[in-house]
């Protein structure tokens, strides 16, 4: 007699009533809300007379701004010395804030694009804040290269056009990879941001009182009409800007990384880069994810459609790249141990104890250590405490580059050009003033754009569900 | 009116009606329909029986123009118009401008994606007659809707209102042209 055959005999009575435990999961609209109330709420964000708040932020954004203005004006008109720069760390915080902000925009495709190929239907409420975000800080990284040219001016150089001169870009260089890899990325997100808001454009469109406004949301809406023809090649359309945006962000700080990597100065020349930079791009991006998203949870009342469930999930993936970012730490150390290269073994005693050693130890604890915090429930389920961790991760972040960049290049193979690299008045300015060109730019966004991607909430929302037993 | 109308409108009211309803006017063998909704409702093209989108061919014909045109442009400018020797490396080899070309395979593949969903879908067309509807506006917001047009070849005025009553339609009224 077999096991099954034994079990139908000896089945006790018990057994009919056994049911599988039912394990739901978390609704990603909560409180059943119906779709009436996500368009009230989320068109009504755009719709509302201008809140006070805004105008104060909106305001100070334009004045910390400035401080960019000011300070590229400077520039322009006086030279890259301004920054500080000199040998042998001419790259300074020039090329640090730049990889900052870079990495800052991966998490937005990383939630539009690796999550859509992933099928994780929580990113729907923050995806588009997110490709905003990417946007904007794609923006704020691309000037700092720019200026960092010196003559501005001449920057279209730097695309394969013909001049007078007869010559074109030398293909081999990382630095000319970096350039089609930014201003692509710039334009697929661009794409891809735009491409999502056309039905909620429309939504927008539909509501409009004033005739402005509706020729505006209406020229913007592309004559959306919420056919299921359309919505057909829609969807194929957005899976396919998700499958070409993965690619594509893992590509783009690929390439930011070679630029150090492809250099042969210790501490840099190693194939941990790439995969290193990807994680610790990501693991920045969703700590401006979470600063920008917990505020605008708690000013516009969202909680129910950004969730706990939402910040759960978004607290896990960060602190997962923190701790990918901790290991590659562990191995370049262990790497430049191994490799018995004295240079490079130099290179990572002078990260940890030297010169730098203060900024080295920050980068630790606000990457590695903090974000373990996430491991307990408690700290995640206290929104206050998630976003002052989130805003360390941001300042570790930025550590890490400056780690990477100048305590690198300023003691380099000679020691008599060695140096402490200062930055100047002018650095830090236009450093400062590009949170305000960021966050000017995320005001408006907020102000005239639909900021959740409201017909993809009403698809995974227990109501949009064709086949649920929701009115049945 | 003397005009035909453009077609008769049925409105109902959740994912799962509509849902339902669209299988049974595709099982009735109409042609000329569509239906409206608020947000892509998970499995109505098969429910509707439409093929599968052609975005796809835009991206790849994108896709692949956008490589061999990074790899062209390396080609011409490094090894044909202005050969020059950097740090002894071959005036061409496909693996340095691989970035490039790799880029540019993703920048025309999008715009394969983009453009093609505009092209597919006739879009932007600011003015359609669907838009003469009552409750149109209410289409973005949570309404669901299901057009059966006149130019359909099994349209009759009669049955089509039966069969758009039988599957459960809230309100129906004709769309004027």
């Amino acid at each position: 007699m077999d096991l099954a055959e034994q079990v139908t005999i000896q089945k006790p009575a018990i057994l009919d009533q056994v049911r599988p435990a039912e394990m739901p999961r978390r609704p990603l609209v909560e409180n059943d809300r119906n779709l009436n109330w996500m368009t009230e709420k989320v068109c009504g964000i755009v719709e509302e007379k201008t809140p006070k708040w805004w105008w104060y932020c909106f305001g100070s954004a334009c004045f910390v701004a400035m401080f960019t203005v000011v300070g590229l004006t400077y520039l322009v008109a006086t030279g890259v010395g301004v920054w500080g720069l000199r040998n042998p760390t001419n790259w300074g915080w020039a090329i640090v804030n730049f990889v900052f902000w870079i990495g800052i925009g991966h998490a937005g495709t990383l939630i539009s694009a690796i999550l859509c190929l992933l099928k994780q239907k929580w990113r729907t409420s923050i995806n588009r804040a997110a490709e905003a975000m990417t946007i904007f800080a794609v923006v704020c990284a691309g000037l700092f290269p720019l200026f960092h040219t010196g003559r501005v001016w001449f920057a279209y150089w730097l695309f394969p056009l013909p001049s007078s001169q007869g010559n074109w870009p030398n293909f081999r260089s990382p630095l000319e990879w970096d350039v089609f890899a930014i201003s692509t990325y710039l334009t697929v997100s661009l794409l891809f941001w735009y491409m999502g808001m056309i039905p909620d454009l429309a939504t927008i469109r539909d509501r409009a009182k004033s005739k402005i406004r509706k020729f505006a949301y209406g020229i913007l809406a592309m004559g959306w009409r919420g056919s299921n023809r359309h919505w057909s090649n829609y969807e194929m359309a957005y899976l396919m800007l998700a499958g070409l945006a993965t690619p594509l962000v893992l590509s783009v700080h690929t390439i930011v990384s070679f630029d150090f990597a492809v250099a042969n100065i210790p501490g840099w020349h190693s194939t941990i880069f790439p995969p290193y930079f990807v994680a610790g791009a990501i693991f920045s991006g969703f700590g401006m994810v979470l600063t920008l998203v917990l505020p605008l949870r708690a000013i516009y009342k969202l909680h129910d459609l950004i969730t706990q469930y939402h910040i759960d999930c978004i607290c896990k993936i960060t602190l997962a790249t923190g701790s990918m970012v901790g290991y590659a730490y562990l191995i370049e150390f262990f790497i430049a141990w191994y490799g018995a290269n004295p240079l490079e073994g130099f290179a990572f005693v002078n990260r940890a104890f030297g010169p730098y050693a203060w900024a080295y130890w920050i980068m630790i604890s606000c990457n590695v250590i903090i974000p373990q915090l996430f491991w307990f429930r408690k700290v995640r389920e206290n929104t206050a405490l998630v976003w002052i961790v989130a805003i360390l991760v941001n300042v570790g972040m930025w550590f890490e580059r400056f780690v990477i960049i100048v305590g690198t290049l300023a003691n380099d193979f000679l020691p008599s050009s060695w140096d402490y690299f200062s930055p100047t008045v002018v650095d830090i300015f236009t450093f400062v003033g590009t949170f305000g060109v960021f966050s000017a730019l995320f005001l408006l966004f907020i102000r005239f754009m639909p900021l959740i991607a409201l017909a993809e909430v009403k698809a995974v929302s227990p109501r949009g569900d064709p086949h649920g037993s929701h009115h049945q | 009116m003397s005009e035909k109308p453009y077609g008769l409108a049925a409105t109902f009211d959740s994912a799962p009606a509509i849902y339902r309803a669209a299988k049974r006017v595709r099982d009735a063998g109409y042609k000329n329909w569509d239906v409206f909704t608020p947000f892509p409702v998970h499995g109505m093209d098969e429910a509707m029986g439409l093929s599968r989108s052609r975005v796809g061919a835009f991206v790849l014909v994108g896709g692949v123009i956008g490589f061999f045109t990074g790899m062209l442009l390396a080609w011409y400018m490094g090894a044909y118009d202005f050969p020059l020797i950097v740090s002894g490396m071959p005036y061409f080899s496909p693996i340095f401008p691989f970035p490039i070309a790799y880029e540019l395979a993703i920048l025309l593949g999008a715009f394969g994606a983009f453009f093609g969903m505009f092209i597919t879908n006739f879009l932007p067309q600011h003015y359609h007659p669907i838009m003469n509807m009552d409750g149109w506006e209410q289409i973005t917001d949570d309404a669901f809707a299901l057009v059966i047009e006149t130019g359909d070849p099994n349209y009759d005025p009669e049955r089509t209102r039966a069969l758009l009553e039988e599957i459960g339609a809230v309100k129906i009224n004709e769309v004027e042209s």
